[in-house]
């Protein structure tokens, strides 16, 4: 199948782009923050704008996030 | 004074006394939109027509009241677009309101696009449609409607169908051909044919409440997502001609049914939306759920099934009676060429193969619609509302925002009835889709594309002057002595003698057929669908075409 999705590291510095989703939740309760990384979500969704980049993006959150939930149990 | 459903004469068939059976060509059961649309569209083919109501009188209350542009343009075809368009209302703006805001979260602008006959959306009462519907078979000889007769049960055979019949004064039977099920989302026919309706309810109720404000409001659509006077549900307004409203208010599932419209329950939650003082008579009230459901089937043998019999959507989209319509269209130049011998029964298997993928595009779309309007999760809500939130400064997300989508036509691209093209194409209309409109002028008068096209197979030919020899020409005129004939449309200055000449004065028709220098060639189903297109034009290749479309 191709793949659509960038697989390699592709950022310069990496550490950069981590405080800014941290930072994006400085003061929110739990509830905002929620509700930023949605908006954060569709917001680089609308910017990638390929429907194959974000399901394979999709594949990877869901199936890394059922990996760890079959390894804790 | 609210709407009085127009009545009917029950009728008594003389087959009642005299114990002989009946007989037909087609019997249609149901008089709805698409019992009616189905019987006039092959009232107009000249064959003979029972339509069968087991009620006599037309449908309370404004029910499907979104026409979008496609099922206009099949009306227009059956002579009655024009009618709903000019007692039809149109909204443009529409505007989406989120919480206690008083300010819409955004507002849209859904300007007619210009340069096509028909608007992309219309509202107007049902029984409109009916009404006008009913007036142009009453003009015909060849379609009876048969007004308080029910078929009670039915025998299938090779060649036709038996059908038992109840009336007020008896039972009689009839004979037919072919039997078109347009009975409705309870279908008896499609029980008795013993078929699957599978699918999901969904355990929401929605209450219609259509009035008559003594005030003057915007012609606008406004939805509201979790309004203080409806939380954490959903409520849309739009109107309807006379000067009356529709107030569509989610529910929830858990209610009780009987003290939910009463009257002066309905009027607490109109105060509550629109102020104490408000002033308004009640037209209608309703209560509705819903379920998004596909036959497996759509064509049994010599019985057919169209409409809600064969599938259900939620009403988020307007995708009820708009693509039964659709059905119809499909169905009756096939079952017209069928029953004249021009071609076999089997080409019917592609109503079936062209309607349920429309059907089920037509169930994915508005359960989407429905998932969004009421999220069935706390993180579909925290998405939903995050969205909402988001449109309110940035238009980008307003994308996202669901509150129903325009209803728009399901293209058969992958149908076999399709001629695949051989030529390179940029843009245009795909063989499979239904033919955009433009404005054309025809000898002096101004004139649209899509009044030109449909009932029966023609060739759109886009040429420059002089581009067609004699012998292409006069192998063209041929094609209309075929036994399926097709007649020429030329968007040309090299036309043939007595044939239609359209003159695209702005040009829009050759670029929405993406034609280039070169011209081009467009064969049309009777349906206004492409079935094939060509850049050169080759009489041989229309003819294979044709043979293609009709699965002869």
């Amino acid at each position: 199948m191709t793949q659509y999705l960038c697989r390699k590291p592709n950022l310069d510095d990496f550490d950069e782009v981590y405080q800014q989703i941290v930072d994006m939740h400085v003061g929110l309760s739990e509830e905002e923050s929620q509700s930023a990384n949605a908006k954060l979500i569709f917001t680089l969704a609308n910017h990638i704008g390929d429907p194959d980049v974000i399901r394979e993006a999709a594949e990877i959150a869901r199936e890394n996030t059922l990996q760890w939930r079959d390894e804790v149990s | 004074m609210p709407y009085v459903p127009t009545q009917y004469e029950p009728v008594v068939p003389a087959a009642v006394d005299t114990g002989t059976v009946d007989s037909t060509t087609v019997l249609v059961v149901g008089a709805g939109p698409i019992g009616l649309a189905c019987a006039l569209d092959l009232g107009l083919r000249g064959h003979s027509i029972v339509l069968l109501s087991q009620n006599s009188r037309l449908t309370d209350g404004s029910r499907a009241l979104c026409y979008a542009r496609r099922p206009l343009e099949i009306l227009d075809r059956l002579g009655l677009g024009e009618r709903m368009v000019e007692k039809g209302v149109s909204w443009n703006i529409g505007r989406v309101f989120f919480r206690d805001k008083t300010d819409p979260v955004y507002s849209f602008d859904l300007s007619p696009v210009k340069d096509q006959k028909l608007p992309g959306m219309i509202n107007i009462q049902q029984y409109y449609n009916e009404e006008y519907n009913i007036e142009a078979l009453e003009a015909l000889d060849n379609v009876d409607i048969r007004w308080g007769n029910k078929l009670t049960s039915l025998e299938e055979a090779d060649d036709g169908i038996v059908a038992t019949i109840e009336t007020a004064k008896g039972d009689y039977e009839i004979q037919a051909d072919w039997l078109i099920a347009c009975d409705g989302s309870s279908s008896s026919i499609r029980n008795m044919l013993g078929l699957n309706f599978d699918g999901e309810t969904f355990h929401d109720n929605f209450l219609i409440a259509d009035v008559k404000f003594k005030k003057e409001y915007p012609t606008e659509r406004h939805f509201w997502f979790d309004p203080p006077f409806n939380p954490a549900q959903s409520v849309l307004l739009h109107k309807q001609p006379d000067d009356v409203w529709r107030i569509d208010f989610q529910v929830g599932w858990d209610i009780d049914r009987d003290e939910i419209v009463k009257p002066e329950n309905v009027t607490l939650r109109i105060q509550a939306m629109f102020g104490d003082d408000v002033e308004f008579e009640f037209e209608w009230i309703s209560l509705y759920t819903f379920n998004c459901r596909q036959v497996d089937r759509m064509v049994q043998g010599r019985v057919v099934l169209a409409g809600d019999a064969a599938h259900i959507v939620s009403p988020f989209g307007a995708r009820g009676a708009n693509t039964g319509f659709q059905d119809t269209d499909n169905l009756a130049w096939k079952l017209d060429l069928i029953i004249n011998g021009q071609a076999n029964g089997s080409l019917l298997k592609s109503y079936d193969e062209e309607r349920s993928p429309a059907a089920r595009i037509n169930i994915l779309n508005s359960t989407r619609s429905t998932d969004f309007i009421t999220p069935k999760s706390k993180i579909s809500r925290q998405f939903r509302d995050a969205v909402l939130q988001l449109s309110s400064t940035h238009e980008f997300a307003r994308g996202f925002v669901n509150s129903g989508r325009l209803s728009l036509p399901v293209p058969y691209l992958d149908s076999p009835l399709n001629s695949p093209d051989t030529d390179e194409w940029t843009g245009g209309v795909a063989p499979g889709t239904n033919c955009t409109d433009a404005p054309v002028m025809c000898g002096n008068k101004r004139s649209w594309l899509l009044n030109h096209l449909g009932w029966e197979f023609k060739v759109l030919i886009f040429s420059g002057a002089g581009q067609f020899t004699v012998e292409q020409q006069q192998e063209l005129k041929s094609l209309a002595n075929d036994d399926i004939p097709v007649s020429c449309i030329f968007v040309s200055e090299d036309a043939l003698a007595g044939e239609t000449v359209l003159t695209d004065v702005q040009g829009l028709a050759a670029e929405r057929y993406g034609i280039g220098a070169g011209g081009g060639v467009y064969l049309i189903r009777p349906d206004q669908h492409v079935a094939a297109r060509w850049r050169e034009l080759d009489s041989g290749k229309i003819r294979d075409a044709v043979q293609r479309a009709t699965g002869n």
